[in-house]
């Protein structure tokens, strides 16, 4: 009797997240109410224990399951974003989790599973590995958007995300299968060669070429397909959103990169115009719609449309220092949102009261420390120097630069100055105003003092650690990036 | 284990302590604070050692070891005069022979003066007080300053020990921050080195505008191989020298710029032993050889070095003479033995001057943690005038500072005999000497031992001038202070013996041989070569002549304070003046006090004064001219900035209605825009 | 390359003709009497009360949805079965853990109680 060999590293973090996801799922039915609090917990040394996996995967590079996962510093690099995302997620969604009565196991086991998708999008190094990917995040992201059963606004948000969402994944679909019509391939570097021999439709390619940008435009909202993000960010449990804003755009832009740059370079005279048409309005429409905003989920939306902008400005550099600087921009964004949704989620009440900015007034007295970690990561999320969100702007901008996009990067830079109006409105709230000047009158429980747990701290000091780590020493992580961006290339 | 590979654990060791002694410190025991600053320092110095012998291991020429961590500053290409260079500077440590005497003095020094401390500040630790752990917690943080400092492998990470040792500085000097005379001598000490450091720095900035590197290695081959300047003019490596000599008198207290180290007197003694004698105050001296190439082609910035040391140390040596506090005489001494190295080093001597610097580090601090030990058994008396007699009551006190007076004033056998015989002969006989030179060195000789002598006829002879009420509670003090008092003054008898004139049982050149690779290159050959024409015979000729120079001073303080006759107060009375003056140190503070502090002053008045007399003027006196602007104001607001606020307001409103109209909030209309958005892309690909 | 789809757009309209055809024929051919009984809606002989267009329980929905999902997972049984021979015990290997996970799933379901008809 001879078993094939069939490896297992390569998808090794993939294979610990799902079976702590069952085991997560499971753990609940199973055992009394009182044990819930150990729900969070499982979750997060499975991210763990995937963390160690991953550190594995740094030696078994090469191509895998005829060659439909890759494992190379690309995949290692996203891999290490999702897990880093999913654990700091984990931890700053209990307490929110509990106190808006919802700490149930399915949350937890949807997170997990949703970070397989992303990884396998991140790793998968062939058209249906990447639709499979992206279509076990889209489906765990959209339940976990209507977590807050009762609440209209969560449904509100999962239902349009849902249906948005199918739509936007059909055409993804359409796309990959004029590709495969047009070239017979569905695998990435196939594609590429196939484009190269000359003998293919070329208007069924682009045919292909557009749809499935439009699936991965959707994925990470950027113009013209960013109108679903403010209604379903706003909607969405507020831990759900700050992991939303980061994670599936994360793992959408992993694939979005590895299938233009691998599959398509031949074209990028192509698509190149699109991007540079799609930033310039994705930067505008963020930015000018952000400054209008009293919610501050909504503003943040709006700001995770701008900051997806800007890194399609380096994306259209079409150079490896471009793909290099995305990485890093991608981490440094989230650690800055993740802390700012963090702190949203300990400063707001139950029932997700508390959440515009004026009602932000006066936290600057009542908590200074939470005050001065909102302001670093707003500051950040500016792109102020020092942060992590200079440096990663930094290195964007750099790298359209050096392409000669000068207009772009001009375009970009006014918007980013633009940005600071907007972030700096619960930084003026907070420290400027008195609680109560706009008007609102608080219940008297409402002004009792903060509870904010342990978790919940860990998460923003780690973020602001980090945010001051990525902006004063990028080296050796944008190092990283850079190696990796090359193999890509 | 390849100690070599791991130096950057020397500095990071301290750094860890400090970290956990500064963080968490408040809730420790004593118990526990002392293990995490005195085990990072003994780990340090263990590691140094280690890394040390292996790096002795070497040939001599392959002495050198970089290691690199990480690159710190990456800041793109900069065209100077060495073409184009790249300016990225590594955080990186350079471990050769010169280094590597310094983290041996450093830590080895340090930990002795660490444990010393546990007894010093002992009755600093209390939940009221809290000092302990905040004085441990900037000691370990100076030790990592000046370690970094010492291992930098380029000019810029120097730069931040040399900056981090100056804020310890600050630190720990007004660390009785109650104390108003100690914080203003902690804010003395952090300006007047800001002044030297800005040299520094321009004499970095010169040095990578000609070089186009701030890396040692790299900026010494480079300036080796310059033409060696001529000696009185002023070139661009003369430039450098002196910019950065400039940065040495201020971290070193030499002339000018030497005022704050006596009134550093006023941190904790541990401090003054550690930071103000041993090691910190070197660090202009360590600076000085490390650029030794610079300097070697640049004989005038040479002189100037040789000079201002000179000077400084026959000035600083008879301000010592009278001061009646205990550690100001140290303090003053501390100055005028720096003045010593730097005439070495300006002699071109650079062995001899970091020879003297370790010497030193012994027995000054050993004097500095005895003048303590003397203290704690006063229960803080500092003033000579009110002690006496003390010889009895701290014996061990008394011998361990017998021996490092002994070694200060230059009597053999003891180490400082060695060293400062060195230097002087090197003054008399190298290329670069000059007699004058040596016969400074020779009355600074005179009066540091008559000070250092009166100092102990002082302290432990004649009757006791103590106060009654303190003298009943003198003790010798515990052992953990005794303990590092008594291994300094073992290494005071014999830290010389690495180095003997050639004269004495056929010399040993041991110290010498060990730093030649450092200070060897083609210019120094020629004068290597000079002072070999030199004969033995004048050599111990001038050696026999420091010594008795030395004896002289010694009976000189004898007869003046151990056996008062009326000769010596007639001698006094005569030169009253002269007391005078030196009593009141040349009157240098009040000069400094009369030419800068109080212009400085007076500027910021005559500005306050300017301010207030328009703003009175303008509201008393012009009227319509203030009615005139603020018209003219009003319509700039009204049409210039309210117009440019609301065009930029108009603006995003009309760019955000069409984006309110598209966002309805009803799912079908979204389906449609994305709809809209698919044809585009259709478009722009495919049909376009 | 559109010819190779001729054959599909000849049984389309081959499909449509014979449907709309047959509807047609029985619509013309057919005799057309209707009374009250015969138009009312068909429900087991009994009659029918209140509207058609009531709300049911979502329990139906929920077991129609666990039904059509095991169905389907189940479903993937046939092709491993036409080649298991093939596949040897590598496939069943395979299939054992692909079993184990819907296992996990319905193990899920049960205890959260959501085949309990009567729990609301």
């Amino acid at each position: 009797m001879t078993l094939p060999q069939v490896p297992i590293l390569p998808i090794l973090p993939e294979l610990i997240l799902t079976l702590f996801g069952i085991a997560v799922m499971l753990f609940d039915p199973f055992t009394a109410k009182p044990h819930k609090s150990w729900l969070s917990s499982l979750a997060f040394i499975g991210v763990l224990a995937a963390l160690a996996g991953n550190v594995l995967l740094l030696a078994a590079e090469g191509e895998y399951y005829n060659g439909m996962i890759i494992v190379d510093s690309f995949s290692v690099f996203f891999n290490f974003l999702f897990l880093i995302i999913a654990g700091l997620s984990i931890l700053a969604s209990r307490q929110y989790l509990v106190r808006e009565g919802v700490n149930h196991s399915e949350y937890y086991g949807l997170l997990l599973f949703a970070t397989v998708g992303m990884c396998f999008m991140g790793g998968a190094n062939e058209l249906i590995m990447i639709f499979i990917g992206l279509e076990i995040t889209s489906i765990s992201t959209y339940v976990l958007a209507g977590f807050r059963r009762t609440d209209l606004k969560s449904n509100e948000a999962a239902i349009k995300y849902f249906l948005l969402g199918s739509f936007a994944t059909a055409f993804l679909l359409y796309g990959i299968a004029l590709m495969y019509g047009a070239t017979h391939t569905t695998h990435l570097s196939q594609i590429s060669s196939a484009l190269l021999t000359g003998r293919i439709d070329l208007r069924l390619v682009l045919a292909g070429t557009a749809l499935m940008m439009v699936g991965f435009s959707f994925k990470v909202a950027t113009a013209p397909f960013q109108i679903w993000t403010p209604d379903v960010y706003e909607g969405a449990p507020i831990p759900v959103t700050g992991w939303m804003s980061v994670g599936p755009k994360a793992a959408g832009f992993a694939a979005f990169l590895r299938v233009f740059f691998v599959a398509l370079p031949a074209l990028d005279q192509k698509w190149f115009w699109v991007l540079w048409v799609s930033s310039v309005l994705t930067m505008t429409i963020g930015n000018t719609a952000a400054m209008l905003q009293s919610n501050i989920k909504r503003m943040l939306a709006y700001s995770s449309i701008a900051h997806a902008g800007y890194i399609l400005v380096a994306f259209a550099a079409l150079t490896p220092n471009g793909i290099a600087s995305i990485m890093f921009y991608l981490l440094a964004y989230s650690v800055m949102n993740l802390g700012a949704f963090a702190v949203i989620s300990a400063w707001s009440l139950s029932g997700e009261r508390r959440v515009t900015i004026d009602e932000f007034a006066g936290l600057g007295y009542r908590q200074p420390w939470l005050a001065a970690a909102f302001t670093v990561f707003l500051l950040g999320l500016t792109g102020i120097p020092l942060t992590a969100g200079f440096t990663g702007k930094f290195f964007m901008f750099r790298a359209a630069i050096n392409s000669k996009l000068y207009w772009l990067t001009i375009i970009a830079l006014l918007n980013s100055a633009a940005s600071l109006y907007y972030y700096l409105r619960p930084t003026i709230a907070m420290y400027m105003r008195e609680p109560g000047e706009s008007g609102r009158t608080s219940a008297p429980q409402d002004s009792a003092p903060l509870q904010i747990s342990m978790a919940t701290k860990v998460v923003i000091a780690v973020s602001v650690l980090a945010v001051f780590y990525l902006g004063l020493f990028p080296s050796t992580i944008l190092d990283f990036a850079q190696s990796s961006a090359f193999l890509v290339h | 284990m390849n100690f070599l590979k791991y130096i950057w654990l020397i500095p990071l060791l301290p750094l860890v302590g400090c970290f956990f002694n500064g963080v968490f410190g408040k809730r420790f025991s004593k118990v526990t604070i002392d293990f995490f600053a005195l085990g990072s320092t003994l780990l340090s110095f263990l590691c140094s050692v280690g890394a040390v012998w292996q790096l002795s291991r070497l040939q001599p020429e392959e002495r050198v070891f970089n290691l690199n961590l990480f690159e710190w500053i990456p800041a793109g290409v900069a065209l100077t005069a060495h073409g184009f260079a790249n300016f990225s500077i590594q955080w990186g440590y350079r471990l050769d022979p010169l280094s590597a005497v310094m983290i041996l003095v450093v830590t080895g020094v340090g930990f002795l003066i660490h444990v010393y401390s546990t007894g010093y500040m002992a009755h600093e630790h209390g939940p009221h007080l809290g000092g302990y752990y905040r004085f441990f917690s900037y000691l370990n943080l100076f030790m990592f300053s000046m370690l970094t400092l010492v291992l930098a492998n380029n000019f810029a990470l120097m730069f931040v020990g040399w900056e981090g040792v100056g804020l310890c500085s600050y630190l720990l000097i007004g660390f009785y921050f109650h104390k108003k005379s100690a914080g203003d001598a902690g804010k003395k000490a952090f300006i007047v080195n800001r002044i030297g450091d800005a040299g520094f720095m321009l004499g970095m900035f010169l040095i990578f505008q000609t070089f186009g590197s701030l890396d040692f290695g790299t900026v010494m081959a480079r300036a080796a191989e310059a033409p060696i300047e001529v000696y009185g003019s002023v070139g661009v490596l003369t430039a450098i020298g002196i910019l950065l000599f400039l940065g040495a008198t201020g971290k070193s207290a030499q002339l000018p710029l030497y005022t704050w180290l006596p009134d550093a007197m006023e941190g904790p003694t541990p401090v003054s032993a550690l930071i103000h004698a041993a090691t910190m105050v070197t660090a202009g001296v360590y600076m000085v050889s490390r650029t030794s190439v610079i300097y070697t082609h640049a004989p005038t910035a040479m002189m100037v070095v040789a000079v201002v040391g000179g000077v400084t140390a026959i000035f600083a040596a008879s301000i010592g003479l009278v001061q009646n506090d205990i550690k100001r005489v140290l303090a003053y001494s501390t100055v005028s033995q720096l003045g010593y190295m730097f005439l070495a080093c300006g002699v071109g001597a650079y062995f001899v001057g970091i020879f003297h610097l370790m010497t030193h580090a012994f027995f000054k601090a050993l004097l500095f943690l005895g003048a303590g030990s003397v203290i704690h058994a006063l229960s803080g008396e500092q003033d000579l005038r009110r002690m006496g007699a003390l010889k009895n009551k701290i014996p061990k006190t008394y011998v361990t500072m017998l021996a490092a007076t002994l070694a200060i004033s230059g009597i053999p056998p003891f180490a400082g005999f060695f060293s400062k015989d060195e230097i002087l002969w090197q003054a008399f006989s190298s290329e670069y000497g000059r007699w004058w030179l040596w016969l400074i060195g020779v009355v600074a000789a005179l009066m540091t031992a008559f000070y250092m002598f009166r100092l102990i006829f002082l302290t432990f002879y004649n009757e006791s001038r103590v106060d009654p009420e303190v003298e009943h509670h003198i003790h010798e003090s515990p052992s953990n202070m005794i303990v590092p008092l008594q291994i300094l003054a073992v290494l005071s008898v014999i830290g010389g013996f690495v180095q003997i004139p050639k004269f004495l049982f056929g010399g040993f050149d041991g110290f010498e041989r060990w730093l030649e690779p450092v200070f060897k290159h083609p210019a120094t050959e020629a004068g290597a070569a000079a002072v070999e024409h030199a004969s033995l015979g004048a050599e111990a000729g001038l050696a026999l002549f420091s010594v008795v120079v030395a004896l002289t001073g010694i009976y000189l303080a004898y007869r003046f304070y151990y056996r008062p006759s009326s000769a010596p107060d007639r001698a006094m009375a005569s030169a009253k003046p002269v007391y005078t003056v030196l009593f009141n140190k040349y009157y240098m503070d009040k000069i400094y006090d009369a030419l800068f502090v109080n212009r400085t002053k007076d500027l910021g008045n005559a500005l306050w004064a300017f301010d207030r007399g328009v703003i009175d003027g303008g509201v008393n006196g012009s009227g319509w001219f203030t009615r005139f602007t603020a018209n003219v104001s009003c319509w700039w607001d009204k049409w210039i900035v309210d117009g440019l606020v609301n065009v930029v307001g108009f603006t995003v409103k009309m760019l955000s209605y069409p984006l309110r109209i598209l966002q309805t909030g009803f799912v079908q209309s979204y389906a449609f825009l994305m709809v809209l958005g698919i044809i585009a892309f259709i478009w722009l690909y495919v049909l376009r | 390359m559109l010819r190779s789809y001729l054959p599909i757009l000849i049984q389309i309209i081959l499909a449509s003709l014979i449907g709309f055809g047959i509807l047609g024929l029985s619509y013309l051919v057919g005799k057309h009497k209707p009374t009250p009984e015969k138009l009312m809606p068909y429900e087991s002989g009994v009659r029918p009360t209140g509207s058609a267009h009531e709300r049911f329980a979502v329990k139906f929905y929920l077991t129609a949805m666990l039904f059509i999902l095991f169905d389907v997972e189940v479903i993937f049984l046939y092709p491993w079965a036409v080649i298991y021979r093939e596949l040897r015990f590598f496939g069943f290997f395979e299939m054992l853990t692909f079993i184990l996970v819907v296992l996990a799933g319905y193990v899920y379901i049960w205890k959260k109680g959501a085949l309990d008809w009567n729990k609301n």
